[in-house]
């Protein structure tokens, strides 16, 4: 939401230059626990209550996420999906996978590469990827860089508006809303290696009881994620409501922004300074009238 | 002896283009890459430039089709173009002496002026689908990647296009004032464009 003093920047959008970074913390990850997680919202609660949100009365479209999607308003959504999955005696049985979307802070940020506002997308040191609304222009090259299609627009001012992974409260020492509010524990928040510590130990627990494709989500075609999932499933992301199984910037994105572009640059100004060149080299071309004159 | 080259609805209409190109153009590239980004102070900063953008865009557009319809039937390709874009080597060595005649426009003229209605018309197309706020919801974002890659793709072959279209104008001398004031010199007719000066002078 804001440029925070006390959190260093690692990274900031449409900015060429190295950003102010003289200290280092260390990264911070979110693990959402989708097994132990009973559906209860009171994270989106705790998201509206923190953040001062409040999101129009939807409609029921038949299925338990409540709002439908994620809004300006609405920074976490949960995604109710029921599958089937097969047992080990060849039968079938029914399984509620409730995921917590939102932005999953990427340590390489598609937004942050696709905006062409400087400082409006930051990348703190601690791996937080947060939208600076003031210095928005509302181009939604964002949502074109997102591998997981997370931000979105408010209708009323026409900025882009995701997950902040309450990089206000973290950034006093305090966890993000949602993490203090789950009743379950299946939201955790501390250091990035303690959360792999802790999902580990959450993988070694599922696939005890039997889930033996337990395991952890955080996709290396992103550089890895500060929101990571432990998943009954890893196998199958998909089943997720949809999770990339490898999300990667589009090439369409990266490489245009990456290589292309100073390039395309230089060759505009290469032309002009070649046809001075030229100009310099060759001269004018004259018609006759003023080759006389010039001789007169 | 001067000759018309241009009429005033020609003239007034190019330069009208010109300048919505310039605006369209300017803040296009402020977006572009942040070392251009400082262009947008030209128009009251980034959003002004966002929001203005497409409206620029979208104007130069029409203007252009005004002008396309003015001059598209002394732009068809025909084989003598051909010849002089294989000699066009040696005009660029100076020597125009080499060259076929040529009639209002030759072979690079022509070629110039169907890559800006080409590139325009992409512009235009891609440019819809990331119109925020009214039209970019409707697009898949697969495609609007496609097509933000292709406006700016399009937008970059325009502008170098643009840069040979306004060094020729510098280059061949008696060409800037034949669209600022209308008329050239005989003399430059016959020697830039033999085949339309006969045409004019009525001459078969």
């Amino acid at each position: 939401m804001s440029s925070l003093q006390s959190l260093d920047i690692a990274a900031r959008s449409a900015t060429t230059t190295a950003t102010p970074h003289a200290r280092s913390t260390m990264e911070v990850a979110k693990l959402i626990d989708v097994s132990s997680c009973i559906g209860c919202k009171a994270c989106q609660v705790a998201c509206m209550e923190w953040n001062d949100l409040r999101d129009e009365i939807g409609h029921n479209v038949g299925v338990y996420d409540n709002p439908a999607d994620l809004s300006a308003q609405s920074w976490t959504v949960m995604r109710f999906s029921e599958v089937e999955m097969p047992t080990k005696d060849e039968g079938s049985r029914l399984e509620w996978l409730i995921r917590k979307d939102g932005c999953m802070h990427c340590a390489d940020p598609g937004c942050l590469k696709a905006c062409p506002a400087p400082g409006a997308i930051v990348k703190y040191d601690n791996g937080i990827v947060d939208f600076i609304q003031e210095h928005c222009i509302g181009c939604g090259n964002c949502l074109i860089g997102c591998p997981f299609n997370i931000p979105r627009f408010s209708k009323k001012d026409d900025k882009a508006y995701k997950c902040t992974l309450c990089s206000d409260r973290v950034s006093v020492g305090l966890e993000p809303a949602c993490v203090k509010t789950c009743p379950t524990g299946a939201i955790r928040f501390g250091t990035k290696e303690d959360m792999h510590e802790f999902a580990a130990e959450r993988i070694t627990d599922l696939k005890e009881r039997g889930f033996e494709n337990a395991g952890v989500y955080d996709p290396e075609g992103v550089g890895g994620t500060h929101v990571m999932y432990v998943l009954q499933h890893a196998d199958k992301p998909e089943l997720y409501h949809g999770l990339p199984a490898n999300p990667t910037i589009s090439p369409m994105v990266s490489v245009w922004k990456g290589v292309t572009k100073p390039l395309a640059v230089a060759a505009m100004i290469g032309a002009a300074v070649l046809g001075f060149l030229h100009y310099v080299k060759v001269g004018p071309l004259n018609s006759d009238e003023e080759k006389d004159k010039e001789e007169v | 002896m001067s000759i018309e080259r241009y009429r005033d609805r020609t003239r007034i209409n190019h330069w009208i283009v010109v300048l919505l190109f310039l605006s369209a153009g300017l803040t296009g590239f402020s977006l572009f890459h942040p070392a251009l980004f400082f262009l947008s102070s030209l128009f009251g900063g980034g959003t002004w430039s966002r929001i203005l953008h497409p409206f620029f865009g979208l104007v130069t557009v029409i203007g252009f089709f005004f002008l396309f319809m003015q001059v598209w039937r002394d732009n068809v390709w025909n084989k003598g173009d051909s010849e002089w874009m294989r000699k066009s080597p040696l005009l660029l060595r100076g020597d125009e002496d080499a060259m076929p005649p040529v009639g209002k426009y030759n072979g690079a003229q022509k070629a110039i002026f169907w890559l800006f209605a080409t590139c325009l018309v992409l512009l235009l197309v891609t440019g819809f689908t990331f119109w925020r706020p009214w039209f970019a919801d409707a697009f898949p974002i697969p495609v609007r990647r496609l097509a933000v890659l292709i406006h700016s793709a399009s937008a970059f072959i325009l502008i170098l296009g643009l840069i040979i279209h306004v060094y020729a104008a510098i280059w061949v001398k008696g060409s800037v004032q034949a669209m600022t004031q209308g008329r050239v010199s005989e003399s430059w007719a016959r020697r830039h464009h033999a085949l339309w000066a006969k045409e004019v002078s009525g001459e078969k």
